[in-house]
């Protein structure tokens, strides 16, 4: 017995000697364990949910199968690691998970104090109020005394503070840890309205058992840029991440798509062929293959191919490009120069 | 001369007999009592007739989708379509005979501990249960090896999952505590000091606390590039949680073991781990078998708060499919679809612990 | 252990063969292993947190919270701290903890004596409680009240409404709130005067039923005392309390007190669960004392009712103590499943929110189990204080 506890002891000590190790890099342990640990919402329609057979979809999912294409070249070499709001950053900092995708608002206090480091924007939203038609509410400014559904952890939860201050109303927040449970509050009635960013909101009303009885307030009381996430202090995965993005971005405004990438590994054009990787050295520069963008674009495409197969006007959830339109359409995404 | 003869006794009066005695006896003995008689009466007709008539007699059985359930009766349709991921989870259809395998192997493990059976051959069937069927379980279950396809943990759910927590955490949970019990009885004052503090820090905190640590802090802690699976650490929060009361409860036991008991021991020249093994703690778990039941089954129960930290036990398979919009309102069937299943785990571990302790009283306590 | 004192000491055992020493040298590498698993642990968490760059310390207690919460028994808005959050979610946790402890006590009790009731209905009654309750997860039946009972009731508009004063709705239930207008610091002194006089009442009495045998009625006039000199007082100064009662406007209703649902169902959940712990453990209590106790009351002439009270639970009273602790501090404990449904419990506020909008979650998770740590201490040092007293006082 007490040689079983010797080796054991031994067998922790050995464990914990790897500390001693310096830390490597993130990229270097993602090739390594052929796996990219991705965080995402435990379940939001169009932005991550998995099916009854465990297959993750949604425009956060494909940001993370974007970085799996493109680092490991199998866009379906990714763990899902489903994790409330409350859990996130811990899970993020603790380097439970590679990469946070799980429509986080890109925050000051998130890109320092907390260790964080947002690689870019893939849904730009707004804060919003889903209310009950039947309260006879038309604007936000009419919700004094109301009890509010949110999810803890947030910056919604912040905002809603924020809001009714500033207009001098008093409010109730039931606060619950996942949106699904903070829908369920509102489908039963325990609050008069459900808060979080518009394009959750028209999600989350699918899922009600009466989708028609609710609607959303005009008023839009914040700005939330939603993005991808990494830890800070690793400049070489976060450039990875932000610019596996960018390239889908890019890729979009070039016309390239998964249909036609192959086609146009042939193109002329300067541009192309630097993001596609047959000009320059782009990949290797990032510490990626020169081809990677080939890659995310045949698996899982360019921008708007995401945006449309998740959250576009032919999904359940039918939102339009608006704000999240490319900046030549008369929208505001602008991605830096693969040069 | 004749004998006398004396007449036969007289049946008891008849408010005395039968159901009327019966009746006076245990229902009616004085006013007061007839009186709470006929007001519980009166409850639990209240309670259980709606119960009955909406869970059995109006509810549906059979039948397909959404549709073919009545209002005002329970729709056990829900269920019966469900019952499939509520078993299993997300475990990939094709291979589900690996999941079933291993609970053919479990009940080959635990159904003969109820039937009448020889001693020896429950011995081997419990060396089977903690050394043979854990490892066939884990390896058909994660395949990966032999040529199975390998399914990584997060694609097991239900009932699978609250099986497989509650087994691993209740055959690792008690030696462990049978350790820091006797560590806590040591005459090592270092020792002893390690497994108290470790015995009073587990039992003080919320097993969330630690399962919230466990599932996203535990890289923080480790170093780098050392990584465990999310239900490996799931079980492990759990076994030492519950392992530290199993301590408690051990304690219990070794303490009422007469001082003399231990004595001689020692004069027999046994080294510590004999004399524990062969005398002392034979007769101290004899003595705490409730306890230790009560310790598993309060495992059993506790597997339901990896539902907090995103893992789909039975409670949480359930759960997740109770919004769906399709199904109207089918809350209630779900949450005692769940409250039946663990009724009957736990109730049927508390029934076979006072059968054990029966089996194994020799009537000398004291 | 002990070295053999024989006369004729053997030669000295080899130094690995001997018990201390090897006893000695076990415990160092003991020692060290821990010591050094835990310096390890220690300089791994160091490494990590500034390697990914985490902000470490406890300033992030004094910077503005910025989120409401539901329910507060002290002063709270968004502008003040998150220090402050620590304290909304501890004074709630203590609140339901000392609710559930109160009521399990009572319903334990109740069911527990009614297990051993010689009404058959009774006694099958509380069989069937215990068996139902302890055999259900504590998770499962938070969910249950909240979602499917609680959830359940009509909404704010249609609230059940008990003559005009309370009201009951899915948002909670809300009962008239009293307001004390000046003067009403008349009707606390006589409380205090009234709770002092049976005090000293009590003691007399008792003095005297030792000296004399002759037994005073001490119950019923506590119970004309205590709320018959307040009542006088109110009477006296111009009834100064007037009651603040529940409105429906807007949304919701406004004034009164108002009970979330959230710590109903939490509430409700922990007392039925614990109760049926209780219950067993106060049976158990009950039938560990002999036979001949009871008898031996009856002979006396004492009524069933007395033996009981006299009797029977002061004896069983010492069984009890020790596990009713440990139900104590699992309900504790369990308080923090409020998580699930959201009750802004210390779990849920502080490890929660407040964690993730500061993200040092290492200094809160540490902050959070020392509180029930030192919660676990606390109860189990006033129930060690009490178990002394009610201890068998052996001579």
């Amino acid at each position: 017995m007490k040689k079983t506890l010797l080796t054991a002891s031994l067998a922790v000590t050995g464990l914990l000697a790897l500390g001693t190790q310096a830390q490597a890099a993130t990229l270097d342990d993602v090739i390594d364990a052929g796996e990219l640990r991705c965080g995402v919402s435990n379940g939001l329609p169009g932005f991550s949910q998995p099916d009854s057979d465990g297959n993750w979809t949604g425009i956060d999912v494909d940001t993370c199968r974007a970085v799996a294409a493109a680092v490991l070249g199998d866009s379906d070499a990714v763990q899902f690691i489903p994790l409330t709001a409350a859990e996130r950053f811990t899970a993020l900092q603790s380097g439970e998970i590679d990469v946070l995708s799980r429509n986080t608002t890109w925050t000051t206090t998130r890109d320092s104090s907390l260790g964080l480091n947002f690689t870019g924007t893939n849904y730009y939203d707004g804060q919003g109020f889903l209310v009950k038609t039947a309260l006879g509410v038309e604007s936000a400014y009419d919700l004094d005394g109301a009890a509010v559904c949110t999810q803890a952890g947030t910056t919604t939860e912040l905002n809603l503070a924020d809001f009714f201050r500033a207009n001098d109303m008093d409010y109730e927040a039931v606060v619950f840890d996942t949106s699904e449970a903070s829908a369920q509050g509102f489908d039963n009635n325990r609050c008069d309205i459900l808060t979080s960013d518009t394009s959750q909101l028209a999600a989350l009303r699918t899922q009600l058992s009466n989708p028609e009885g609710a609607e959303i307030l005009p008023e839009i009381i914040s700005k939330e840029p939603l993005g991808p996430v990494v830890r800070q202090g690793d400049d070489e995965w976060f450039n990875v991440v932000k610019w596996v993005l960018f390239g889908q971005i890019n890729a979009e405004e070039y016309g390239v798509t998964s249909a036609n990438v192959s086609d146009m590994l042939d193109s002329g054009d300067p541009n192309v062929q630097r993001i596609l990787g047959t000009d320059g050295n782009m990949g290797e520069i990032l510490g990626l293959d020169d081809d990677f963008m080939v890659a995310v674009l045949e698996q899982v495409g360019n921008y708007g191919e995401m945006f449309e197969r998740n959250v576009g006007p032919d999904t359940p959830l039918g939102l339009q490009r608006g704000t999240n339109a490319l900046w030549t359409d008369g929208g505001i995404l602008y991605a830096p120069p693969f040069r | 001369m004749a004998a006398h003869q004396p007449a036969p006794d007289q049946p008891a009066p008849v408010s005395e007999r039968g159901v009327i005695g019966w009746l006076r006896e245990n229902l009616f003995s004085s006013w007061f009592n007839g009186l709470i008689t006929l007001v519980t009466l009166y409850f639990i007709a209240s309670l259980l007739i709606p119960l009955i008539d909406w869970a059995l007699i109006k509810a549906v059985f059979s039948g397909e989708g959404p549709e073919s359930c009545t209002p005002g009766g329970a729709c056990w349709v829900f269920v019966q379509e469900r019952l499939g991921f509520f078993i299993y989870g997300t475990y990939p259809d094709p291979l589900l005979w690996r999941p079933n395998l291993v609970f053919l192997l479990f009940a080959i493990a635990v159904v003969p501990q109820f039937l009448p059976i020889s001693g020896g051959l429950r011995k081997w069937l419990a060396i089977y249960g903690v050394t043979l069927f854990p490892v066939a379980a884990y390896f058909l279950l994660a395949g990966g090896s032999f040529g199975l396809e390998s399914v990584p943990t997060t694609r097991w759910g239900g009932l699978l999952l609250t099986l497989v927590l509650a087994y691993v955490g209740i055959i690792a949970a008690l030696p462990i505590g049978v350790v820091l019990a006797l560590g806590r009885r040591s005459e090592m004052p270092i020792i002893r000091g390690i497994c108290v503090i470790f015995i009073e820090f587990w039992r003080a905190v919320p097993l969330i606390t630690i399962l919230f640590m466990a599932s996203v802090m535990l890289p923080l802690f480790l170093p780098p590039g050392v990584t465990f699976d999310k239900l490996m650490r799931a079980l492990v929060g759990i076994t030492l949680f519950q392992a530290a009361y199993m301590a408690e409860v051990v304690r219990g036991g070794l303490q009422a073991i007469p001082k003399g008991q231990y004595e001689a021991a020692e004069a027999l020249g046994l080294g510590y781990w004999r004399r524990m093994r062969l005398i002392i703690l034979p007769q101290a778990l004899k003595i705490v078998i409730p306890g230790i039941a009560n310790t598993v089954i309060s495992l059993f129960k506790d597997t339901t708060l990896v539902l907090i930290i995103g893992l789909f036990d039975l409670l949480g398979a359930v759960k997740s499919t109770l919004s769906d919009p399709a199904w109207d309102n089918v809350m209630a069937e779900g949450y005692l679809f769940v409250a039946f299943c663990f009724w009957v785990f736990c109730f049927g571990m508390s029934r076979y612990s006072h059968r054990l302790e029966k089996q194994l009283e020799t009537g000398h306590r004291n | 252990m002990n070295s053999n004192d024989l006369p004729t000491r053997p030669g000295r055992p080899k130094p690995w063969n001997d018990p201390r020493v090897r006893s000695v040298a076990f415990q160092i590498l003991a020692a060290l292993a821990v010591g050094w698993v835990g310096y390890s642990l220690f300089q791994n968490t160091i490494a990590n947190m500034e390697s990914r760059g985490i902000s470490t310390g406890f300033d992030f207690l004094d910077s503005t919270a910025g989120f409401g919460i539901i329910m507060s028994l002290i002063e709270y808005d968004e502008s003040m701290t998150y220090g402050r959050t620590f304290l909304v979610g501890l004074v709630n946790t203590l609140l339901v903890s000392g609710l559930g402890i109160l009521l399990a006590t009572v319903v334990g009790f109740i069911v527990g004596i009614a297990r051993l009731s010689t009404n058959w209905l009774v006694a099958r009654v509380a069989l069937a409680y215990i068996e139902i309750f302890r055999n259900i997860p504590l998770l499962l039946q938070i969910f249950f009240w909240y979602f499917a009972v609680l959830g359940a009731l009509p909404g704010p508009r249609q609230a059940v409404n008990v003559g005009d004063l309370a009201f009951m709705s899915n948002r909670g239930i809300m009962l008239p709130a009293p307001v004390f207008g000046p003067g009403s610091g008349w009707m606390g002194i006589a409380l205090i005067a009234a709770l002092v006089g049976v005090f000293f009442l009590a003691r007399w009495a008792r003095r005297r039923q030792a000296a004399t045998g002759q037994i005073f009625p001490v119950l019923p006039i506590a119970l004309v005392v205590i709320p018959g000199l307040p009542l006088i007082a109110y009477l006296a100064t111009g009834m100064p309390v007037t009651w603040d009662i529940p409105e429906m406007g807007g949304f919701n209703f406004r004034g009164g007190i108002q009970a979330i649902p959230e710590l109903g169902a939490l509430l409700l959940a922990l007392t039925l669960y614990t109760a049926s712990f209780i219950a067993e453990i106060v049976r158990s209590g009950i039938t560990s004392v002999s036979g001949g106790q009871t008898e031996a009351a009856a002979a006396l002439g004492l009524p069933a009712r007395r033996i009981l009270r006299l009797v029977v639970i002061p004896q069983a009273l010492r069984v009890i103590i020790p596990p009713l602790t440990s139900q104590y501090l699992n309900l504790t404990k369990n308080s923090s499943l409020a998580v699930a449904i959201g009750y802004p419990d210390l779990v849920n506020v502080f490890m929660g929110t407040t964690l993730n909008q500061t993200g040092r979650a290492v200094e809160i998770v540490a902050m959070t189990m020392a509180v029930y740590l030192f919660i676990s201490l606390a109860i189990s040092l006033l129930m060690n204080i009490y178990n002394r007293a009610v201890a068998l006082k052996e001579r």
